[in-house]
């Protein structure tokens, strides 16, 4: 198959797919293996794909105009590659999840649950591929869309407000900041197109550039930079595939990526050292990285410390961005893989939890890693991960950081790295290491809810990914160099 | 001073018609005085519109005396060829023609002067028609009068300008349906409110909301 | 396949197309007040509207083929500027377009919700005002004549106020309604015949070319300044902007279903028509001459009713309401566009008409499915519909989305050309508002959308039950429509730029 033809099929892969799930809703074995073969031809697809673009080679497809200068016109370029691999590969591990997850707990509307999550891949791969802003924007759009149902899964009083927040912020930043600076952009440059170097290079002040890197910044509400981060922790309130797998890969790992995307292609290195604004938008992703952790640490529900986790560690992608150097850029574009996987884990582990004890609170789970070992073991290796310690994937985008940091001549930025690791420490540690090794005296924790306890394919889907994050390690070279063109540089 | 405002009596009673007019319709809350008021609110625009055409000394648009029965049909005809030729000019013609003065709104005089010149300029267009005898036979007083007036000479007397004329005739039907339409409506209020008050009404219709709004399960859990 | 309709026409209709589209109903609503049953009047309306379609596609070839791009018709054979003239141009073509193809779609579609809304013998007169109120809709668009554009404006006033306060079987309310909205709409067609009056006193003409033709050639001054001012609020009133907007939510809210869905789609457009012909062609005297910026007169009411309106749209508990107080608000937007005097920001304008009456005319629509089938407008009653009405319901999401500007319908499409136009004029601020009113739109919208797909059904008698075929198909195509002209809106947008420039070289260029 042609580059071109494939990179029409990961769009048509998930459509297929939603489709196939809603004509087997009655069948829910079928139903199942339907959103399993989805996934695998899916990442099949993607790897496909990206192993043609060794010689740097941009498959790119063109599928008419929308009005003049509103193109529908995709482009995979490597940051893309890289987010497309991560989001369809850890599609693949989550279904097996949400299958074991969704059965266990015995929820309702799986089929709908099933739809909306391949319509978000769909978001997803959309935004990954996207040649120009405006493509960006539909698919942006459809993921958020896409996903409402599934935050607002459970239906009570409680998920509809949660539901609400979570679409109004996310809807509202983007039609009221990301699409202006398109606009933007658009009446500026006269085109939408992601050119390698920076569209705007050469073609705004300082003044102008600030105000659209400023609405691009807070207009992408999925990156969740303060202080539109608070959908996250609302969001919190789906189904805990849906956070693992959603809400730490593929929606907030799209507002990282689009920012990376917009910083590396609209703006480009060289503007965006000119700016002003930049410098503004960093130290508010410094004082989100801070911030967050400190509430992170005040948590005890661990998705909402798992979730006030996660929108500190996406801080570390804009901030990578924002500091305007190849290393920079780098670090950003490997936090997305690294912190992915990581997380992804520490969802999982979360509901594997929930599935097997009905616990949510982290202060009831002492004592319980003697009877989930696995559970916890895998928690324990991805704290570490996130933590970034190595051998483990975390370790490397850290090190691109502080590299990056130090040569912006940024020693502010150092010292934020730090503090957070040791941050990191204090909310993400204590809990495997409670669960695994309790202090004397600890009462023994809650019965299982379920007499047979975690079903094994939502013990199995978090091992996976937690093997994962030491595989990564050694497999960031490869990838930096794979994203190196990100950086303008030649 | 005393010229200026008894030189435009009849813009001062148009507009003292007017406010009153809006007065009664905005301040009652009697739905058939409100309808009043509306009616005379129309009617003080008719006289606008009746002032616009008056022509000092000019009499009603109607032909009369040797105006009516000096020229008789045919003319129609006689003139058809010569005007023909002229009619594709006649537009270019108008322009240059119409006095610039006829902007000049509070001089009577040359306003009516303009607008009878204007109906003398006007008129040559009507030669461009393509069928001129159906055109008469529908609107008589008009072409005729204009077809008179043509010939610069012909008349013997002043008449107005007849097309305000026309037009209020228009708009006085339109004002008559508007105010049958609108008692209609206040009979049907009257049917079902028992009132025609519109204070009342209003209380009744918000009564009936909040009983909704009670009743609603969104309303209320939101609330 | 305009050429083809071209070529199939008739003589006879070729020539006479102007008078036709507007005769053709006007004739027919006599007959139809004869007519024994309801039914006879459905058909017959259908077959007027049918044939005021055609007659407008017949137009649109004609148009796009003459030099000059105008076509003058003149009435009874009486040339203009003295008879009066039906003039088809750039602009009014893409209204007549709009009125006929949706009084054509209204008419296929109404039968059922007619049937149980009208009591059985007043159907008859009912059709019958429908195509007075058509006749009198296509004729403001198709004439050229500034009083007769008053008869017309009038015709189709009245027959609507006799329209609105047929809802009172359904909802007392109506009939109070129907009362304001005939003292507002009386009260803005008199301000409009008082303009028209100081234009023939400063100009001596009532033709509408003619009288912009003249005033270019004089000037302004302040007889032409008062008469800007009445005609100004005038059509203000009869296109809802606001803050004269205050008889449109309760006349669309207690209206028949049907009567809402026509007028929203169409009544208001239609004096937006008349006020951008009276702005653009016979007073641009008045908006272009530097000093005399009426942008700063029509901007910030249209910015204020964005926000003010939508802002009231979130708090109303009835779907209908909430659509019409969005409607005011959709009126600012497209004023806003009009109101900066750009080309481009007047085709986007056009655009947002277009797209605002294609969306909202699918949002009528399903509201009128849902009214005959399970009898309630509150936000309550739609709870859990998106199950039991999944097409109806999925048609009224594609609507939404389009009214809050998601990308892929027309929705977004205009609000895109908006905000590059107001860019361009370097106007942020409006720019900012446009998407603060987005966002409100946001809210309100996902209150209905979120109640019909997410909450339980409110009470048990929602059994699965979907609107008659006959009301789902004009629906659909509207929506197909929301949905095509935002993938492929090129052909709208050479018809609206078509118009914009046309009209903003009108004054410059006289036949």
């Amino acid at each position: 198959m042609t580059p071109e033809t494939l990179l029409l099929v990961i769009l048509v892969i998930p459509v297929v797919t939603a489709i196939a799930i809603f004509l087997l809703d009655s069948v829910p074995d079928l139903r199942e293996a339907a959103t399993l073969f989805g996934a695998i031809g899916l990442f099949a697809s993607v790897i496909l794909l990206v192993t043609g673009m060794d010689g740097g080679e941009r498959p790119s497809l063109y599928l008419g105009r929308a009005a003049p200068g509103l193109d529908f016109a995709f482009k995979l370029e490597p940051l893309g590659a890289l987010f497309a691999l991560v989001a369809s590969g850890l599609w693949i591990v989550n279904s097996l999840y949400s299958i074991g997850y969704m059965r266990g707990n015995r929820e309702r509307n799986q089929t709908r649950f099933y739809m909306c999550f391949a319509i978000a891949l769909l978001g997803a791969m959309g935004v990954a591929a996207a040649g120009n802003l405006f493509t960006l924007f539909i698919f942006y759009e459809i993921l958020t869309i896409s996903t409402y149902p599934l935050v607002a899964h459970k239906g009570d009083a409680n998920a509809q407000r949660g539901a609400q927040i979570y679409l109004l912020t996310l809807l509202g930043t983007s039609i009221g900041l990301l699409l202006m600076a398109i606009v933007g952009t658009s009446t500026i440059a006269g085109s939408l197109d992601f050119v390698p170097g920076g569209l705007l290079a050469g073609k705004v002040d300082p003044f102008v550039g600030s105000v659209l890197l400023l609405l691009f910044a807070f207009g992408i509400g999925k990156a969740a930079l303060m202080p539109f981060h608070f959908w996250l922790p609302n969001a919190m309130v789906a189904p805990t595939p849906v956070s693992a797998l959603l809400h730490a890969v593929a929606v907030v790992k799209a507002g990282v990526f689009t920012i990376l995307k917009v910083a590396a292609y609209i703006f480009g290195i060289d503007l965006l050292n000119d700016l002003p604004a930049t410098d503004w938008v960093l130290a508010v992703a410094c004082f989100t990285i801070i911030a967050s952790s400190l509430i992170a640490i005040t948590k005890d529900n661990l998705k909402a410390r798992l979730a006030y986790s996660t929108v500190g560690q996406l801080a570390y992608v804009t901030a990578g961005a924002m500091l305007a150097t190849e290393a920079g850029f780098l670090g950003g574009g490997l936090q997305i893989a690294a912190h992915a996987m990581g997380k992804i884990t520490l969802f999982m582990c979360a509901g594997a939890i929930y599935v097997a004890t009905g616990l949510t609170d982290i202060s009831d789970m002492r004592g319980l890693g003697k009877r989930m070992p696995w559970v916890f073991g895998a928690f324990f290796v991805a704290s570490l991960s996130i933590i970034g310690i190595p051998p483990l994937a975390g370790g490397w985008p850290k090190f691109q950081l502080f590299l990056g940091a130090v040569e912006a001549e940024h020693a502010y930025v150092a010292w934020v790295l730090l503090i957070s690791s040791l941050l990191n420490i204090a909310y993400l540690l204590p809990i495997p290491i409670l669960a695994l090794f309790p202090p004397k005296g600890t009462p023994e924790p809650a019965p299982y809810k379920r007499p047979e306890g975690a079903p094994r394919l939502v013990v199995i889907a978090p091992v996976i990914t937690a093997a994962g994050t030491l595989v990564l390690f050694f497999a960031m070279g490869a990838l930096a160099r794979f994203i190196l063109p990100i950086t303008g540089v030649a | 001073m005393v010229e200026f405002i008894l030189g435009r009596a009849n813009y001062w009673a148009i507009i003292a018609l007017m406010m009153v007019g809006l007065y009664i319709t905005y301040q009652s809350t009697n739905l058939i005085k409100r309808l009043v008021g509306l009616s005379v609110f129309q009617t003080s625009v008719f006289l606008f519109y009746i002032t616009l055409g008056k022509v000092a000394g000019g009499t009603a648009p109607i032909l009369y005396g040797k105006d009516a029965y000096g020229h008789g049909g045919g003319h129609g005809a006689e003139h058809q060829s010569d005007h023909e030729a002229e009619g594709t000019s006649a537009t270019s013609h108008d322009l240059d023609a119409r006095a610039p003065d006829n902007s000049v709104f509070a001089e009577d005089q040359s306003v009516t002067e303009g607008i009878v010149q204007l109906a003398d300029e006007t008129v040559q267009g009507v030669a461009a028609l393509e069928a001129p005898d159906i055109a008469h036979s529908a609107e008589p007083d008009v072409a005729l009068a204009g077809a008179e007036q043509l010939e610069l000479t012909g008349l013997q007397e002043v008449y107005s300008n007849p097309l305000p004329h026309v037009l209020i005739l228009t708009a006085i039907v339109v004002g008559v349906a508007t105010l049958s339409v609108g008692l209609a409506i206040v009979v049907r209020i009257r049917e079902s409110y028992g009132t025609i008050e519109s204070d009342e009404v209003r209380e009744k219709d918000i009564a009936i909301a909040d009983a909704q709004d009670a009743d609603d399960p969104v309303v209320a859990g939101g609330a | 396949m305009i050429e083809a309709l071209l070529a199939a026409s008739p003589e006879f209709v070729l020539r006479h197309a102007p008078a036709l589209l507007v005769v053709t109903p006007l004739m027919l609503a006599g007959i139809c007040s004869f007519m024994p049953t309801g039914r006879a009047g459905w058909i017959l309306s259908i077959v007027a509207t049918a044939a005021s379609t055609l007659c407008a596609l017949v137009l649109l070839g004609q148009v796009q083929t003459v030099p000059g791009g105008i076509i003058s018709y003149a009435l009874g054979g009486w040339v203009p500027p003295i008879g009066i003239e039906f003039r088809v141009d750039a602009l009014n073509i893409l209204f007549l377009l709009l009125v006929t193809a949706f009084g054509f779609l209204a008419a296929v579609f109404s039968w059922p919700t007619v049937a149980a809304e009208v009591r059985q013998e007043k159907r008859a007169l009912f059709y019958a005002a429908y195509m007075i109120c058509f006749t009198g809709l296509a004729g403001v668009v198709i004439t050229g004549d500034a009083f007769n554009l008053f008869v017309f404006l009038e015709i189709s006033s009245i027959a609507t106020y006799v329209l609105v306060a047929l809802g009172g079987n359904r909802d007392r309310r109506a009939f109070p309604a129907a009362f304001n909205y005939l003292i507002m709409g009386t009260i803005g067609a008199t301000f409009f015949v008082i303009g028209v009056g100081f234009l023939y006193a400063a100009t001596g003409t009532l033709n509408m070319a003619d009288i912009a033709a003249q005033l270019t050639e004089m000037g302004s001054n302040r007889v032409v300044q008062a008469a800007f001012a009445f005609i100004a609020v005038g059509l203000g009133i009869k296109a809802a902007a606001w803050p004269l907007h205050l008889w449109l939510p309760n006349a669309y809210a207690y209206a028949p279903s049907f009567v809402t869905m026509f007028l929203s789609a169409t009544a208001t457009k239609v004096a937006i028509y008349a006020l951008i012909r009276f702005l653009f062609t016979v007073f641009s005297t008045e908006i272009f001459e530097p000093g005399r910026d009426f942008v700063f007169l029509f901007a910030p009411l249209a910015m204020i009713g964005m926000v003010a309106c939508s802002f009231q749209a979130i708090f109303q508990n009835d779907v209908r309401r909430m659509l019409a107080y969005s409607s005011v608000a959709q009126v600012g937007y497209i004023l806003l566009g009009i109101s900066i005097g750009t080309a481009a920001g007047l085709s986007a304008g056009l655009f947002h008409l277009v797209s605002h009456a294609l969306l909202k005319g699918a949002l009528f629509m399903a509201v009128a499915g849902i009214v005959l089938t399970y009898q309630g407008t509150r936000i309550s009653d739609f709870a859990g519909l998106g199950r039991a009405a999944p097409l109806t319901m999925t048609a009224f999401a594609i609507a939404g989305f389009s009214l809050i500007g998601m990308p892929l319908t027309a929705g977004f499409q205009s609000k895109w050309l908006l905000l590059q136009a107001m860019l361009d004029r370097g106007w942020g601020f409006a720019a900012a508002v446009i998407v603060a009113a987005s966002i409100l739109a946001v809210i309100y919208v996902g209150r209905v959308l979120q109640a019909v797909f997410f909450q339980p059904p409110a009470n048990p008698r929602k059994v699965r039950q979907e609107a008659p075929l006959i009301l789902l198909v004009p629906l659909w195509v509207l929506s197909i429509a929301t949905l095509w002209f935002g993938v492929q809106s090129d052909a709208l947008l050479s018809l609206t730029d078509f118009a914009a420039t046309a009209t903003l070289s009108m004054n410059e260029v006289q036949p």
